[in-house]
């Protein structure tokens, strides 16, 4: 481990901080990156021979913004001076420190920040890729790795990105507490999709993709510990951690996806299970429910049990009929049958899907519910049709390679009924 | 005599370390403490969950109110900690709320332990 890898982490954990003070002084995201990229160049400069600062985002941001003052002025010996609101911001360099020491303010710059990433003028892939970019400090390179993509689209892409944000004009004045509320929901569902971009991903290109995991819990605990007493953030948090938990049981060698039943629960983190599971015990207290935290309470029943047969099913049950009434999904009715199932039987399970038909018809996972339950059912004919269907839309070869296990075994049973019958 | 060394960090930091560096600084620190723990002089050893997962039980005031997160004053200095083992947060609060009866004034923090290592120290 050398010195340079430590310096990278600390510019990593101040950048969001650091980014986010820039953007409310210059008022503009490439001027507040450049800022920031040209006083890492001095930390990697100073830093290796003087040690850290004591505050490395105060420093970041405070030779950023003297820099880019500098460039400005710089730039205006030779152009005509520029408007005042170009460099919105010219107290002298103290001041930075006196306000990092304020908390309200830090955190609705973050806030600002995370927020200017999920406008909703912007595609979903557009917003992780910002994020990444721009609070994460992932470069273009990393991210097209994640994405599974050219560096030439990502790059597009958060040009693009940044293109329509600076058009839509995110205000700076502090927020009012319903337009915070409003921001804060829309940039957890942001970490929620990133994360999920990470989680969802199956076979060879998992282990590129973990990454964004890692990064979307840390942004949840950002926004955490910028917003404390907020349920619904430490249900996300903890929605994080317990699934990101079980993440070295979730593939086998050959890249393949291992069911939750069939997971070796001895490799699931359990200090990542432990604090997902505090942060349940502090969001309940607020008798305040939502959508993550009930997420959160059905992933926590699945870590807390030791074996799959140890499962609170029916709490699981009762679960998803809460996260049914908060947020109606076709999705999450699925994944109540599956719960269902286990607790009345798969034909119960089987008449809740039904209806389910036309809306997920391009969805893999109903397929294979639906195959399995029919399995279950012992009809091998229809659920045969099923796992051909979930084949045919599935996203990943790893969806496809478990589909085809399911159907190698009803081959090999339909075979070995035929030999036992002649 | 008998020291707490009490460890501070930027948390933020810390937390944005990689399995890889976390795991280094872990087994370098185990090193680090071995003679004192060959010497039965090691008491226990903890490292707290984030603040994140933290709750605080300001206790200045009768109920003490339970608020999210750390204890972030700067008026009152760290005089001790307890060690307990809960089921849940609201037994921790619970028996905070005992200790605050019979000594009001100033704050709990109430933080869960990620890892714990009881210690060799002889009694």
């Amino acid at each position: 481990m050398t010195d340079l890898a430590w310096i990278n982490t600390t510019l990593t954990s101040a950048r969001p901080q650091a980014v986010a003070a820039l953007l409310r002084y210059f008022r503009d995201l490439d001027t507040a990156e450049e800022a920031f990229q040209e006083s890492c160049l001095r930390a990697l400069k100073t830093w290796p021979q003087n040690g850290p600062p004591r505050d490395p985002a105060a420093w970041l941001i405070m030779v950023g913004r003297n820099s880019a003052i500098d460039a400005v002025r710089h730039r205006s010996k030779q152009e005509a001076l520029p408007a005042d609101d170009v460099v919105s911001d010219l107290d002298d360099a103290e001041s930075a420190i006196a306000e990092r020491l304020d908390d309200a303010h830090y955190r609705d710059d973050i806030l600002r920040l995370l927020f200017i990433c999920c406008h909703p003028d912007l595609p979903v892939t557009q917003q992780i890729a910002l994020a990444l970019r721009v609070v994460s400090g992932l470069s273009v390179k990393e991210i097209a790795r994640a994405f599974l993509s050219s560096e030439s689209a990502v790059e597009q892409r958060i040009t693009r990105a940044k293109r329509r944000v600076s058009d839509a004009e995110v205000p700076f004045a502090t927020p009012g507490a319903p337009e915070r509320a409003q921001r804060l929901a829309a940039v957890a569902a942001m970490i929620y999709l990133l994360f999920n971009e990470g989680y969802s991903a199956s076979g060879g290109d998992a282990h590129l993709r973990a990454p964004l995991c890692d990064e979307a819990i840390r942004l949840s605990r950002l926004l955490l510990r910028l917003f404390p007493s907020e349920p619904e953030i430490m249900g996300l948090t903890a929605l994080l951690l317990l699934q990101h938990a079980r993440a070295p049981a979730r593939l086998d060698a050959d890249g393949a996806i291992v069911l939750l039943e069939d997971q070796d629960r001895s490799l699931w983190d359990r200090k990542m299970i432990a604090e997902g599971l505090a942060l349940i015990d502090k969001a309940v207290r607020h008798k305040r429910p939502g959508p993550y935290q009930v997420q959160a309470a059905i992933a926590a029943l699945h870590s807390q049990a030791d074996q799959p047969e140890a499962t609170d099913w029916s709490q699981i049950d009762l679960l998803y009929a809460t996260l049914e009434r908060l947020q109606p999904s076709p999705i999450v009715t699925l994944n109540r049958a599956v719960a269902v199932a286990k607790v009345r039987g798969p034909e119960a399970a089987l008449a809740m899907i039904e209806p389910l038909a036309s809306q997920l018809s391009g969805y893999f996972y109903f397929f294979g519910v639906k195959g399995g339950l029919l399995m279950q059912l012992g009809r091998s004919e229809e659920a045969r049709v099923a796992f051909d269907r979930a084949i045919a839309v599935a996203n990943t070869a790893a969806e496809a390679a478990h589909i085809r296990m399911h159907l190698d075994r009803l081959t090999k049973d339909s075979a070995a009924g035929a030999r036992a019958t002649s | 005599m008998q020291y707490a060394i009490l460890c501070y960090h930027s948390e933020s930091e810390v937390f944005s370390w990689t399995k890889e560096q976390d795991d280094a600084v872990m087994s370098k620190l185990m090193v680090a403490q071995e003679r004192m723990a060959k010497a039965g002089r090691l008491g226990p050893v903890a490292r707290l969950m984030p603040t994140t997962a933290a709750t605080t039980l300001r206790k200045d005031q009768d109920p003490p109110l339970v608020i999210d997160g750390p204890f972030a004053e700067t008026k009152e200095q760290l005089l001790g900690f307890y060690v307990v083992d809960c089921k849940t947060l609201d037994e921790a609060l619970d028996f905070a709320r005992d200790l605050a009866r019979v000594n009001p004034g100033g704050a709990y923090e109430i933080r869960p332990i990620s890892f714990f290592q009881p210690g060799t120290a002889h009694a």
